[in-house]
């Protein structure tokens, strides 16, 4: 079932939590909605399920599964599936009442018999592997435990949407990963269209087809994670995607100066501001030509398939981060408090007013 | 190590004193209305227990608390539910409202009912036109016991609810419940025990209150006496034995009372031990 909202806004009290926003969401399609606490995410969510209505002045929005127009039905009427941050079990209810609990409230005319019911729970916990936990009650479990009961619940009464809030937020990381690759697998074996919350980047562009950035109420880009990576179309989205340096200095007749820091840039004379990923900063034991930027190692971390190092120097005024292949690492015997130079290998720029986003990345 | 304060000296002390204050200012007065309501035999006792007077009194009291704990209830969970389900203007003021029944010496509220509802009251003066008597009668006392006793339910529900948060009745309304069942459903099994509580404490409150009863009940005899008011007038009429008689009843209340209170709290800490 489709999602399509038309000029959604939100006020509370005097705060306009969300700018009038458009979205469509395919058929099938696990959308991530990503953005920073108060960018309005979560309310928009919120929205789409019904627990919030949207404003209805200015004008009034509109919205739509599939051709159906929800805008003024019921939250109980529109038949979604919400998966609450901290997974909003009934505590006095067992594992088994809680996913029964939507199909036992169905009217008499819809409910079915208390057998298929007992075969439907059962069936949706075999699903989520909890079938031996049946008779348990919510604070037994685990929060992994818990958070898939609460997806089963969800579940029981076959919504056409699935909308979920920061399922994973409060899961320790091994148990985030699992799920995540789980929800992955189910999305796609019962295709239903989903939409979920995360403030985590990282689970963003791994689980979604299309990620929506937000920041302020507003809706700063829709990409797939790839071009949302690739292409970001305003500063706050390459920012918000990664780790980021920064460079920022005078530059005249085509060097950017910056403290005893210089690089060779071909931009016209200005103050400017240059970024850069961990990733494209290449270290060595001489300057260049085209650049002489300082720098003394002052953190090591050597987990995970690169060595992440953490650069200072008097013309920063935030250390840099580095990522550096392991051969580079060793051979350049690096140790905390060596003094090197950077090479950017590509940077980035974004012009200040973000209505015309424009990026420029070079090779230097 | 030794914790300060934690040397035998001071700790037999204590505990000492503890006990000591408890002897005398909890357990003795409670042997003593016993001990005197006792004084002259089992007889005596039980006439003076069942004197009509006394059976028309006890009657009464029980009446005005079974009436009183119904609408306390649906009182104590419509606001409880009210402030903290929904955000309006007022709500803070509200819930300082709900706390003047604990704030006003219940005289003052006796004294209030009366100017408002007695026969020459601003509400009072028009119901008489109409043959209409609350004062000195049994639903002024009734008036007078929900006044005082209206706020236990609410206060024992507002900081729970509050602490719940409505997440899970927003979980039942997306699974397609209605306002009912989920009252009845979510909401009513996650608040019964405080619930239970806030029952108990009305009642004790209901059964001794004093004060704001004494000013619009008037006191008859056979007509409109509780307990407590029969128990001053017994006194004042030196019948010792027959005021400590009625005393001794509404202590045994009180005690089966905390009996229950301790029996809730023992199985909440049950079930908390075993979650």
């Amino acid at each position: 079932m489709s999602i399509r909202l038309q000029n959604i806004a939100k006020h509370f009290a005097n705060t306009q939590a969300l700018e009038p926003i458009n979205l469509d969401i395919h058929e099938g399609e696990l959308v991530g909605l990503l953005g920073p606490s108060g960018s309005g995410k979560t309310t928009l969510l919120r929205i789409i399920a019904g627990l919030e209505n949207a404003d209805r002045s200015p004008q009034p929005g509109k919205i739509l599964f599939g051709d159906r127009d929800v805008t003024n039905v019921h939250v109980r009427d529109r038949r979604i599936g919400f998966v609450f941050q901290h997974y909003a079990l009934f505590r006095h209810m067992s594992v088994y009442d809680n996913v029964a609990f939507g199909l036992t409230v169905m009217p008499k005319k819809r409910r079915p018999s208390s057998g298929e019911i007992r075969a439907r729970v059962f069936r949706l916990l075999e699903m989520v592997q909890l079938q031996h936990l049946a008779n348990r009650l919510p604070a037994q479990l685990s929060g992994g435990q818990q958070q898939r009961v609460s997806l089963a619940r969800a579940l029981a009464v076959e919504p056409d949407v699935l909308l979920l809030d920061e399922p994973f937020g409060a899961l320790d990381a091994k148990v985030r990963q699992d799920l995540r690759r789980w929800l992955r697998r189910l999305h796609d074996e019962l295709n239903f269209t989903s939409v979920f919350v995360t403030h985590d980047q990282e689970e963003a562009l791994e689980l979604s087809d299309r990620v929506v950035v937000m920041s302020n109420g507003r809706i700063e880009q829709i990409d797939t994670p790839d071009t949302l990576y690739r292409a970001p179309k305003n500063r706050f989205v390459f920012e918000f995607l990664g780790d980021v340096n920064h460079l920022e200095g005078r530059v005249r007749d085509g060097v950017l100066t910056c403290g005893d820091a210089h690089l060779n840039v071909d931009l016209p004379d200005g103050d400017e501001e240059l970024l850069l990923r961990p990733h494209e900063v290449r270290l060595a034991e001489e300057p260049s030509p085209e650049s002489h930027l300082p720098v003394t190692i002052t953190a090591i971390s050597p987990v995970g398939a690169e060595v992440r190092v953490e650069l200072e120097a008097d013309w920063l005024a935030k250390p840099w981060q580095a990522t550096v292949r392991h051969a580079d690492f060793e051979r350049l015997h690096m140790r905390r408090g060596q003094r090197l130079f950077a090479h950017p290998r590509q940077w980035h720029r974004f012009k200040e007013d973000a209505k015309t986003p424009e990026q420029q990345a070079r090779v230097a | 190590m030794r914790r300060i304060g934690d040397a035998p000296i001071v700790r037999r002390l204590l505990i000492g004193a503890a006990l000591l204050l408890s002897a005398l200012f909890l357990l003795l007065p409670l042997v003593a209305i016993f001990a005197q309501a006792f004084s002259q035999g089992v007889a005596v006792f039980w006439a003076n227990v069942s004197n009509t007077f006394t059976l028309h009194a006890i009657g009464l009291t029980l009446v005005i608390a079974l009436m009183t704990i119904p609408i306390c209830l649906v009182f104590g969970v419509a606001l409880a539910w009210l402030v903290t389900r929904f955000s309006f203007p007022g709500r803070r003021i509200l819930q300082t409202l709900i706390d003047i029944p604990f704030a006003v010496s219940p005289v003052v509220a006796g004294l209030i009912y009366l100017l408002l509802y007695g026969r020459n009251g601003w509400i009072g003066s028009w119901l008489d036109t109409h043959d209409i008597q609350l004062m000195f009668a049994w639903p002024g006392i009734l008036m007078v016991t929900i006044f005082v006793t209206c706020p236990f339910v609410a206060r024992e529900l507002i900081p729970l609810m509050q602490a719940q948060g409505s997440r899970e009745e927003e979980a039942a309304v997306t699974l397609g419940a209605s306002g009912w069942t989920t009252f009845w459903r979510v909401t009513l099994p996650n608040i019964r025990w405080a619930l239970l509580y806030g029952i108990i404490l009305t009642n004790a409150r209901a059964v001794g209150e004093f004060g704001a009863v004494s000013v619009v009940s008037g006191a008859i005899r056979g007509q409109t006496n509780t307990l407590p008011l029969h128990l001053e007038q017994l006194y004042q009429d030196y019948n010792a034995v027959g005021a400590f008689a009625s005393a001794a009843l509404l202590a045994l209340i009180a005690l089966l009372t905390l009996a229950a209170k301790a029996g809730l709290e023992w199985r909440a800490s049950r079930r908390e031990a075993f979650s």
